[in-house]
């Protein structure tokens, strides 16, 4: 067995330990720290897939915004008195439910096993029109021109989880803003940082956004990175969530998936079809469509981890 | 094994064998605040060891500066992470 | 084993694992963990898809990563409802929890039965 080898099987232990550790772990609080740490193992299992820009995706989304959210909850719920109203399964449902989960397991585990060693796959025909396209990394090329209308709809998915979050909003409160007002003295460690990392994190963001036509890269994970960066100057108090009443939020929340349907009419109108690119133009139509991708996320996603409004709207 | 690799390897040993210092550390002291001691002084030379036996081995001077970039980060980051435990620690006594 | 089937193996264990703690914990934050723990099961079985169709000079075919990139920034949305609905019943009713008794009990305050 190859140090390699050694190496993979070790981590995919070390991953399978986590994830127990944050499905069987005393307390919530304990267990979202588990599932943090699952998520960053879990992106090394991806490099060693050989697919940098999922890693890349699941380090900064996965488990990064995804931990916010969830520490976040954690902490709003730890006072909360879950513990009486807490009687876990007993006796023959948990039996059940550990023989149905086996069950499923054991039936993937199959599956994975059927797998013929060189799949059907579609790299022949990526690569085949790489060139056209004008780009040089074939996921960024799937994910804008071979297969945009996905993208769009996902980025369309956004828009709407972000209109569900805020339509939780307490009558009183819709329109106001999220979070907690501008502190008058924000915390000194956490304003430091804030103030030291936001600038390199929106050079960061953006040079992983720019790159990622070319190398392992793109506009989520730039779009990711920038959104982090707002997450982190918010936490800082050093700014205040904006009123989810404002037409600048509005506008910056839809303005990717809009530039995106738009990039497509004109498709049909300027080359043909729906979300044809006309040819030897299309690398700067997808920068652009991307550069508004990456605003709309970083825009986004700091909006879903601050929650609905809690606060009246300023009137 | 020329003496570059030779160099690299050291340093990266030297690394592991701190983050394996500081993992006892987390593991066996007593409390909250010795154990963010031991973590956060030996994982960032560790950080720093690794990144030094992996400069020869960079492609470009462009890669050299970032592995130091992401080395000067995560100490900012651990940095300021223990702070914070440690202020949470002090307030609320160690069951924060 | 090469490396590819054995992150399908993982990650058909992480689908058993999270499909447990959704059926057996009754903190819905606890939910939430674990349907993350099986997206992330499911996304893993993509990447042996991805992997074994390597070919054209690319060590993993584009197409699966693209659907599981996609995949992740879903799933972090669904999350973010989650936690906001989660989030809303403990601002109504000062506790979480998805226990069918502690809704049908009569208690003090007249919390409603659902």
């Amino acid at each position: 067995m190859s140090v390699l080898q050694a190496l993979d099987i070790g981590l995919g232990f070390l991953v399978f330990a986590v994830a127990a550790w944050t499905v069987f772990a005393r307390g919530a609080f304990a267990a979202t720290v588990g599932y943090v740490v699952y998520g960053l193992l879990l992106s090394l299992v991806w490099i060693r897939l050989f697919a940098v820009d999922v890693a890349l995706t699941e380090a900064a989304i996965g488990s990064g915004v995804t931990g916010v959210l969830l520490i976040g909850a954690a902490a709003r719920l730890r006072g909360s008195e879950t513990a009486a109203d807490e009687k876990s399964l007993s006796g023959l449902p948990r039996v059940f439910a550990a023989g149905l989960s086996l069950l499923v397991a054991m039936a993937l585990a199959g599956v994975v096993l059927l797998f013929p060693d060189e799949g059907p796959s579609l790299a022949p025909q990526s690569m085949q029109h790489l060139p056209e396209t004008g780009l040089g990394n074939p996921v960024t090329a799937v994910l804008i021109a071979y297969r945009a209308f996905d993208t769009m709809l996902e980025k369309v998915v956004l828009v709407l989880a972000v209109v569900g979050v805020w339509s939780l909003a307490a009558d009183p409160h819709w329109g106001g803003a999220p979070g907690e007002a501008r502190a008058e003295r924000p915390e000194p460690t956490l304003a430091f940082l804030a103030q030291v990392l936001a600038p390199l994190g929106i050079l960061v963001g953006i040079h992983i956004f720019w790159v990622g036509a070319d190398e392992p890269g793109g506009a989520f994970q730039g779009g990711a990175i920038l959104a982090a960066m707002w997450i982190i100057v918010m936490m800082a108090r050093l700014t205040e969530a904006p009123s989810t009443s404002a037409f600048w939020l509005r506008l910056a929340l839809i303005a990717g998936p809009l530039v995106f349907l738009i990039a497509g009419v004109g498709g049909a109108v300027f080359a043909g079809s729906f979300f044809a690119y006309p040819p030897g133009f299309a690398k700067p139509v997808i920068l652009f469509i991307e550069a508004f991708m990456v605003l709309s996320i970083a825009v986004n996603l700091p909006m879903m981890v601050a929650g609905p409004p809690r606060r009246e709207p300023k009137r | 094994m020329s003496l570059v690799d030779l160099f690299s390897v050291v340093a990266i040993g030297a690394g592991v064998f701190f983050f394996l210092a500081g993992t006892v550390g987390l593991l066996r002291f007593p409390d909250t605040l010795s154990r963010l001691h031991a973590l956060t002084k030996a994982d960032n030379l560790g950080l720093g060891l690794i990144a030094l036996g992996l400069l020869p081995r960079a492609e470009s001077t462009l890669g050299a500066f970032k592995l130091v970039a992401i080395w000067a980060l995560v100490q900012l980051a651990g940095a300021t992470t223990a702070q914070l435990v440690g202020r949470a620690v002090r307030r609320k006594g160690t069951a924060a | 084993m090469t490396s590819a089937t054995l992150a399908g193996f993982v990650g058909a264990a992480l689908v058993g694992l999270g499909l447990y703690g959704l059926i057996a914990s009754h903190e819905p934050l606890r939910k939430i963990l674990a349907f993350n723990v099986i997206g992330s099961g499911v996304f893993l079985v993509f990447g042996i898809v991805a992997r074994k169709g390597a070919s054209a000079g690319l060590p993993s075919d584009p197409v699966p990563q693209a659907m599981v990139i996609t995949g992740i920034v879903v799933a972090f949305a669904a999350s973010a409802l989650a936690v906001a609905l989660v989030l809303r019943l403990l601002d109504e009713t000062g506790r979480v929890t998805l226990s069918p008794d502690a809704w049908t009990k009569p208690s003090g305050d007249g919390a409603e039965a659902e």
